[in-house]
């Protein structure tokens, strides 16, 4: 007896579930962990599928042992209060005279809670400390506003940003009213005028035909002298604020101020500087390439050893910089030179087409640049620069070798009063600063990877 | 733009420029503030406290000169300074003061451009050892290791120490005395050698500190005091006179809770009267106002208050720190 | 007619050029001559003198032993500064070479794991490089040695590692070290003739290979050159070195118990701890760099690869590895100058480098700030400029076989 058999399906296939292996979390997990270390088909294949298993056990068994060395000191056998104000003896062991069993090993927290202030802010006045704040709250509002996507005006927000908030900023912390002649500013500003006019004369064509050519560096320095004395008329205008020096600045306060300037400045100047070493003028690129060089060579801690200690010897008597500003120089020096390397490779990522097409549209050399060359260049090294940022955030701990209170530097004063001397006093507050500079670093390098996807998404149209 | 750039960072720091002569005083004086290169933190000497505040024996001593010079003791500055910055800080002008716990040695005073104005603590080399090890004397130390920090004289004073008693030993030599310290305290180092006030001062974070004892031996003398540069006899004079006036207010009995009475006391001494400058022209003298040590008493104290505030509460007793006439060796030139 | 001449020279791209450049270099003469001046009128004042005699002098001052004391035989109160000058040298270049060479390393596994299929692999990479990269290196330094000195046991105990050559405990790591004998020099000769050799062997065999299709076990007679010839020199020669190993005793005075000195070498818990610090810290910026090497290679390589033949690890060798180092190795250099640099942080935790004893010890016994420093930046420029020369060149050659 034969069955008909029927070759017609009469309804769809019933959808199976996908593999275990391909889906869900087994799936995931046997993509992820079990594919590479369950291969035994040849000698080969068996004996990587081991080293991938005992790799994996050892690479987990590190984490679980760093991880749990981690939070027992830092959490669970910390001391975390010291109800009755005894300072060190709240953190000593049996064996040193206070209370806690022998052999203990944690984080002592209290102490931490004790430098907080000047962790944060240095010696700066307690009641002045508004200032920092505001100037902090402005600051992360307009950060956030200028960097966020989707916004309104974030364009304006960031050129607020870059000009009028410095001024703000520096106006609010060291209270302004710095010694400055307001006829002197008057006479700058003058001059200033007059050079434009001269400018605007000369490029009309009044003053021949030779100057006509010229004209336009005449406008830019009267612009750049004006804009210099009206920032340092405002900075010199009492605003009634007790005026507090940089030497009283300290802490994280000293580590945002070097590294934001650090790196507000350093953008232009690397800029400048890698379009030096690509002029085709010899002595300029020869120029900008020593002095890129010059910088990247040397280790940082002397350039700062030589702006804080030795710059008054290469100045005439009497000249003295303040010593935060002097280290400032030196950082942004420093890391002006980094910047050019990376924006130099952005440039030469530049097709050379762009140049020869801006050329034949008849731009000058400055215009083929801010116009059709920099914006290019830039949106490609974005991951760099703030690769560079990140860099130069953590490099603002060696101006505590200078005697320049930063937040390491804080936290190294800090470990060196008597009042606390336990020996767990250097790990906590070590452990601290350690976070908070993680805390920093990692946002900053979340963003650029971001960045980083935003464009190559764009890239890929 | 390149020079428009350099044209803004110059003018920029005119900005911050203070202008000054080569006189020290009329440097500080348009400044209105001393600044004063300490260490960067010495238990007793130089510390900063939760706040911030500086406290010690070398922060009176510029304390001291900030009250003679501006009646304000106050109107100081403090720059912490490591050991090897601190004769660059002060001939390159960053300090005006260097009140670091310095010992007073010939090559610094000649070769390094610097004076030293007289000495606030007199001090000398020590060791600490584990009690375990069974060491009683210095002599027993062939073959140690030995922490210690960098730039100083510690460094020198030992080697000639080893040297002399022919013996062996291998320097372990950090920039900071905390991490001296945790060096030792794991055990890196059989020695562990500075300062006696030093070592006193550290022994807190040890972590356990009645295991370890200091050995009798001092190894060298190290006449600490502030420094200043070279060729501003003025300035040298106002700040060896206000340690020497501090000194002599405690052999004359005079501090900070009795000067002011002493002030309007008609029966006082010749010599506390020319102190507290109600006789003589001594202030104006070294360019200052004639209630100069008025001020430094009023405000510091004495040599005896500022040296209890700081360095008793490290467990160290005046020993040759006392006045001469307590059988010590302080001995300050008489104001007259 | 003048004029029109006047006019051209101004329109001209070069005559402006020209202009610029000498208006440029003046200003520039003009800084420097006024900052030299400022520096004699002040270095006057202050009564110092500018000279470089104080290098002969004697220094005072021990040092802790590392290679550099043992390279130029380092005497308290007989060496100069000029010694400790070079001993600082010696000492920051060894940390750096081997900083250099273990950063690579770990950097490199550590770029490829980040990029493995293996999610406990891939997420160790990760929170490694997220977390050593945000964290300041002066702090990982601390870390490290202290870390390194609280597993070590103490100076009157050891772990061995191999027994009787190689030991460790908190005073450092103990190795034999090698005596050498007058005569060695004739087995270096021949090893570097034998490198000489196996070099022209190479290109001949190339050459060969392309014309005739014929290969060469180059590798092997390499090794056999290489190896054979330094050996038998070495035994023709007699035997012109042995061996000196570390000696531990546990009798005497107790100072004296423990591993002794002058047997052996040694190697400075310091320096372990900056090497490691250093190296971990460079690696996590290595792998970054490396993942973003081998993510630069199209896919369509490995798949060409894979479509001829090729196994896994050949393709990597082969096809990814030559074409990601185009993308890796500029900004490698810069990790290697950084990681340089970065070993002046080593003043920190008492490894005698340059920074430390020369421009910090020494400095502070002598106070020739301007002559000290000058000669210490001159050390780092020149390594720098040495390295980026020859990461240059050594680019251009990666660049070549792309063709």
């Amino acid at each position: 007896m034969t069955t008909p058999r029927k070759y017609v399906r009469t309804e769809d296939a019933p959808l199976l579930p996908p593999p275990a292996t391909e889906a869900g979390i087994t799936g995931w997990l046997w993509q992820n962990i079990f594919a590479s270390m369950s291969d035994f088909q040849s000698l080969g294949a068996a004996i990587r599928s081991l080293f991938m298993i005992l790799f994996s056990l050892l690479l987990v068994y590190l984490f679980i042992d760093q991880t749990y060395g981690l939070i027992d000191f830092a959490i669970l056998s910390a001391v975390w209060s010291d109800p009755e104000g005894l300072k060190r003896e709240a953190c000593w062991t049996v064996q040193q005279g206070g209370s806690l069993p022998d052999g203990w090993h944690g984080a002592c927290w209290p102490f931490v809670w004790a430098k907080q202030k000047f962790a944060w802010f240095g010696p700066y006045p307690s009641e002045e400390l508004w200032r920092i704040y505001l100037s902090l709250i402005v600051g992360s509002i307009g950060l956030v506003w200028a960097l966020r996507e989707r916004l309104p005006y974030r364009r304006q927000v960031g050129v607020l940003m870059l000009t009028l908030y410095p001024l703000l900023a520096f106006i609010l912390l060291t209270g302004g009213n710095s010694d400055a002649s307001f006829t002197g500013i008057g006479v700058w500003i003058i001059v200033g005028l007059a050079l434009i006019s001269v400018g605007r004369m000369g490029a009309a064509g009044h003053l021949g035909t030779i100057f006509a050519e010229f004209a336009g560096i005449f406008g830019i320095v009267g612009w750049g002298i004006i804009a210099l004395n009206v920032v340092r008329g405002i900075v010199a205008l009492d605003f009634n604020l007790t005026p507090v020096g940089t030497g009283d600045w300290g802490g994280l306060l000293i580590t945002l101020v070097v590294a934001l300037t650090g790196i507000v400045a350093s953008l232009p100047l690397g800029i400048i500087l890698a379009l030096g070493r690509r002029s085709e003028m010899p002595v300029v690129s020869v120029l900008c390439t020593i002095f890129i060089e010059f910088w990247r060579g040397v280790p940082l801690i002397t350039v700062l050893f030589m702006a804080s200690v030795m710059l008054p010897l290469f100045l005439p008597a009497g000249v003295n910089f303040d010593n935060l500003l002097r280290a400032l120089i030196g950082v942004m020096l420093f890391s002006a030179a980094y910047m050019a390397e990376v924006v130099r490779g952005g440039l030469q990522a530049i097709d050379k087409g762009q140049y020869e097409g801006a050329q034949a549209m008849g731009l000058s050399y400055w215009q083929t640049m801010r116009l059709i060359v920099l914006p290019q260049a830039l949106t490609h090294v974005i991951p760099g620069i703030v690769n560079t940022f990140i860099g130069l955030f953590k490099d603002t701990t060696l101006v505590s070798i200078v005697g320049i209170f930063d937040l390491l530097g804080a936290g190294q004063s800090a470990v060196a009063d008597a009042a606390w001397s336990t020996p767990v006093q250097a790990i906590t507050i070590y452990l601290y600063i350690g976070i908070i500079f993680f805390i920093f670093c990692f946002g900053m390098s979340r963003y650029s990877i971001f960045m980083e996807n935003k464009l190559s998404k764009s890239r890929r149209h | 733009m390149k020079k428009l750039t350099a044209a803004m960072v110059a003018v920029a720091g005119v900005a911050f420029a203070a202008s000054a002569s080569a006189a020290t005083l009329d440097d500080v004086k348009a400044k209105g503030h001393i600044q004063c290169g300490v260490s960067q933190g010495l238990p007793g000497f130089s510390n900063a406290d939760d706040s911030g505040d500086w406290t010690g024996l070398d922060v009176d001593m510029c304390r001291a000169v900030a009250a003679a010079v501006f009646g304000d003791s106050n109107a100081v500055k403090f720059t912490p300074l490591s050991a090897k910055q601190r004769f660059t800080a002060l001939a390159s002008g960053e300090v005006d003061i260097l009140s670091r716990n310095t010992t007073w040695t010939m090559t610094r005073d000649t070769q390094l451009g610097l004076n030293f104005a007289g000495v606030n603590y007199y001090d000398g080399q020590g060791m600490m050892v584990p009690t375990s090890l069974g060491v009683t004397s210095a002599t027993e130390l062939d073959g140690a290791n030995i922490c210690t920090n960098t730039g100083t004289t510690t460094e020198l004073n030992i080697t000639d120490f080893f040297r002399a008693n022919s013996m062996s030993f291998n320097l372990v030599a950090f920039e900071k005395a905390d991490e001296v310290v945790a060096a030792y305290d794991a055990g890196r180092c059989d020695v562990y050698t500075t300062d006696r006030s030093g070592l006193a001062a550290q022994r807190g974070k040890l972590t356990a500190p009645d295991a370890h004892m200091v050995l009798s031996e001092i190894i060298s003398k190290e006449p600490l005091g502030p420094v200043v540069r070279q060729g501003d006899d003025q300035w040298f004079n106002i700040v060896r006179w206000s340690l020497n006036a501090m000194i002599n207010a405690e052999e004359m009995g005079v501090s900070s809770s009795n000067v002011n009475n002493l002030k309007f006391d008609a029966n006082i001494t010749p010599a506390v009267a020319r102190l507290i400058g109600k006789e003589g022209n001594f202030g104006e003298e070294l360019g200052l106002s004639n209630d100069w040590a008025y001020n430094i008493l009023m405000q510091v104290g004495n040599y005896a208050e500022s040296y209890e505030a700081n360095v008793t509460p490290l467990g160290l007793a005046r020993g040759v720190n006392a006045l001469w006439s307590d059988g010590g060796i302080l001995y300050a030139a008489p104001i007259r | 007619m003048q004029q029109l001449s006047l006019k051209s020279i101004i329109y001209d791209a070069r005559m402006r050029g020209y202009f610029y450049q000498v208006f440029i270099l003046s200003c520039l003469s003009f800084g420097f001559w006024w900052l030299i001046d400022n520096t004699v009128t002040n270095l006057a004042d202050r009564g110092k003198t500018v000279g470089f005699g104080f290098l002969s002098e004697n220094a005072g001052f021990q040092i802790s032993a590392t290679l550099g004391t043992w390279l130029f035989d380092y005497n308290v109160g007989q060496s100069s500064y000029l010694d400790v000058y070079f001993i600082g040298i010696a000492n920051t270049f060894l940390v750096a070479i081997l900083g250099i060479a273990g950063a690579t390393i770990i950097g490199f596994t550590v770029g490829i794991m980040r990029l493995s299929k293996n999610f406990i692999v891939r997420s160790f990479a990760t929170v490694y490089i997220e977390l050593l990269r945000n964290i300041p290196l002066l702090l990982q330094l601390f870390f490290w040695y202290f870390a390194v000195l609280r597993a070590l046991p103490s100076k009157r105990d050891k772990i061995e590692i191999i027994p009787d050559v190689a030991a460790m405990n908190i005073t450092g790591l103990y190795l034999p070290a090698p005596i050498i004998e007058p005569g060695f020099i004739y087995s270096v000769t021949a090893f570097v003739v034998a490198i000489i050799i196996t070099l022209v062997m190479k290109s001949w065999a190339q050459k060969r290979q392309f014309e005739t299709g014929q290969r060469f076990p180059v590798l092997w007679t390499a090794l056999g050159l290489i190896f054979g010839l330094t050996m038998l020199t070495f035994w023709i020669t007699g035997n012109p070195m042995s061996w000196s190993y570390p000696e531990f005793k546990m009798t005497g005075a107790i100072l004296r118990r423990g591993f002794q000195s002058g047997s052996g070498m040694v190697l400075v818990p310091e320096m372990l701890a900056v090497w490691l610090a250093l190296t971990l810290y460079t690696a996590a910026f290595i792998a970054e760099i490396v993942r973003a090497g081998i993510l630069a290679v199209a896919k369509g390589q490995t798949e060409a690869a894979y479509s001829i033949g090729m196994r896994p690890g050949m393709t990597l060798r082969l096809i990814i590895i030559p074409q990601a180092l185009r993308v890796i190795i500029p900004p490698l250099t810069s990790q290697y100058l950084n990681l340089t640099k970065n070993s002046s942080l080593a003043v920190a935790i008492a490894y005698p480098e340059l920074v430390s004893i020369f421009a910090g010890t020494a400095l502070n016994q002598v106070g020739k700030e301007i002559e000290m420093i000058f000669m210490m930046m001159m050390v780092y420029l020149t390594f720098s400029l040495a390295t980026a020369a020859f990461m240059n060149w050594f680019n251009a050659r990666v660049k070549l076989v792309e063709r």
